[in-house]
């Protein structure tokens, strides 16, 4: 064994070696391959962490594009807080640590054979396998919502182009004018999203296009931090927000061609439409086998290894890691709960339990956040909401509490992309 | 060549008993922190810095947020998350970062 090669750079490289160094078996893993499929939250956490608890291995991210745009702060691009170049994040940083990165779409995973095909034919060979691809929508399973019909009213539920296309489409619109916004039913990506959404579209509007309306269409009976937006824009942006739920806002048929949402007993007209399908698992983890009926994919929730194939994995939006919520935070985590169940694993060592985190902030105006978060410890073959820990931000916290969590989330956001991206 | 690392067998002596209990890894307690506080214990924004944090002032702090004995913003309700065990663990391991 050499130990010459093993110069980690992290401390986390360095402890998660040492048990296995002093009691003299095979620390390192080697030349043994791993590939992540999705550069995101998830993917790149799982890369970053993977070689800094191993540098011995190697590990490839194969990811399509060039330029990473967060969902998270999307929405303050949306409200003018944020620019588009503030939320964008190149994987030079991985690079620079050794992790490969292969700018390409996976085309399909053979699960038997242990390799990722590629658009050029090229068959990438893994020993594990992470998959992390986010997101896809049901697009036609509403009447009209369609790929197509994205451009004219989009979703922006993919932080990027459809971001720039919705926010172009908020400044252009005349003062006076409606914003329609139709948040999807449960499970999907970001639950307090459409809250923190609609917030800064208000703040915007409040600002510069005050007699503007926002009506939203929730086919759900109840939002994420309900409690705290409602009040909040009752006092903040009074009259201007009109959210209809359940069955009044349950969406059945989309008319982009004439910005148009019908439900079954009316339809409403937007100047801006909003409109965010039902949503899935990505499609490389759908047509690979990784997920089951509910189009997500089940995972045993100590390691988020697939319970459908062996040696992959899937974290994030994509995996059933209930109760977590989908989201960047969450998958940042279950990439380093993967990442480490991945080296142990090929290090020949026992695998602990993992305990995880979530805290998602949700902007309501400029210097004004809230915050949900909770702990989660792994019991009985799942992952259980420690009790008495966790919630939301007290409904009578101060408006200092306020601004200090809208900084918080700035710093929050500052950490997270630097541990993805360097 | 056995690594002539002090920093590594000092880690290991207090590692050991959790690196192979059924519990979470102290690895893995520090990784959520990261998240936030920066995988070098230095945030760039406002989040307080724990990088110059010594282990028994990083315990003390959290076992504050969690009995509300001090008060915070979201660590009060992270910090209930918990047990004392793992507060203990974490904050040997976050303290012996230097």
């Amino acid at each position: 064994m050499k130990f010459t090669r093993r110069h980690f750079t992290g401390f986390a490289g360095t402890l998660l070696a040492a048990p296995a160094l002093i009691a003299g078996r095979g620390a390192s893993a080697a030349g043994a391959r791993v590939i992540v499929i999705g550069g995101g939250f998830g993917g790149a956490t799982a890369a970053r962490y993977l070689k800094s608890l191993d540098k011995a291995l190697e590990v490839t991210l194969v990811e399509p594009a060039s330029t990473f745009v967060t969902c998270p702060f999307s929405n303050l691009v949306l409200g003018g807080l944020k620019q588009m170049e503030e939320i964008s994040h190149s994987y030079d940083g991985l690079e620079k640590i050794g992790v490969k990165v292969v700018r390409a779409a996976a085309e399909s995973i053979n699960t038997d054979r242990k390799w990722v095909n590629l658009p050029n034919g090229e068959l990438l060979k893994y020993d594990r396998l992470v998959v992390s691809p986010g997101i896809d929508f049901r697009w036609g399973e509403i009447e009209g919502s369609t790929f197509e019909a994205a451009e004219h009213v989009p979703h922006a539920w993919k932080a990027g182009t459809q971001t720039v296309l919705l926010r172009k489409q908020l400044t252009e619109m005349k003062d006076g004018g409606v914003f329609l916004i139709s948040p999807p039913g449960n499970p999907f990506r970001c639950p307090p999203g459409p809250g923190e959404r609609i917030s800064m579209i208000a703040s915007y509007f409040k600002t510069h296009k005050p007699k503007s309306k926002i009506i939203v269409l929730d086919p759900k009976g109840a939002f994420s931090k309900e409690s705290l937006f409602a009040p909040a824009w009752e006092e903040l942006y009074p009259g201007m927000i009109d959210y209809r739920k359940t069955e009044a806002g349950r969406v059945v048929r989309v008319d982009a061609e004439n910005l148009t949402l019908h439900t079954e007993f009316d339809e409403v007209k937007g100047d801006v439409v909003n409109f965010i399908p039902p949503q899935f698992a990505g499609e490389i983890a759908r047509k690979s086998g990784l997920a089951d009926d509910s189009g997500w994919c089940p995972v045993n929730q100590q390691t988020f290894a697939s319970t459908l194939a062996k040696d992959v994995f899937v974290i994030g939006d994509a995996s059933i890691a209930t109760p977590m919520p989908k989201s960047g935070f969450s998958a940042n985590n279950q990439g380093k709960v993967a990442a480490a169940a991945i080296v142990s694993g090929l290090q020949g060592r026992e695998i602990s339990d993992p305990k995880l985190a979530n805290t998602c902030y949700s902007m309501i105006a400029p210097n004004h956040a809230v915050s949900v978060s909770a702990v989660y410890s792994f019991d009985k073959g799942k992952l259980h909401a420690v009790e008495g820990a966790g919630g939301l931000t007290p409904a009578d916290a101060s408006a200092e509490d306020r601004r200090l969590e809208a900084s918080y989330a700035d710093g929050w956001y500052r950490s997270i992309t630097t541990e993805m991206f360097g | 060549m056995r690594m002539p690392c002090t920093l590594l067998v000092l880690t290991f002596t207090f590692l050991s008993a959790s690196a192979y209990a059924a519990g979470p890894s102290a690895i893995l307690l520090a990784g959520t922190c990261a998240t936030c506080h920066g995988v070098d214990g230095r945030n760039t924004g406002s989040i307080p810095t724990i990088a110059t944090m010594d282990a028994t002032n990083l315990r003390d702090a959290l076992l504050a947020f969690k009995k509300d004995e001090r008060k915070g913003t979201i660590m009060n309700r992270i910090a209930k998350g918990y047990t004392d065990k793992e507060i203990e663990a974490v904050s040997r391991y976050l303290g012996s970062r230097k």
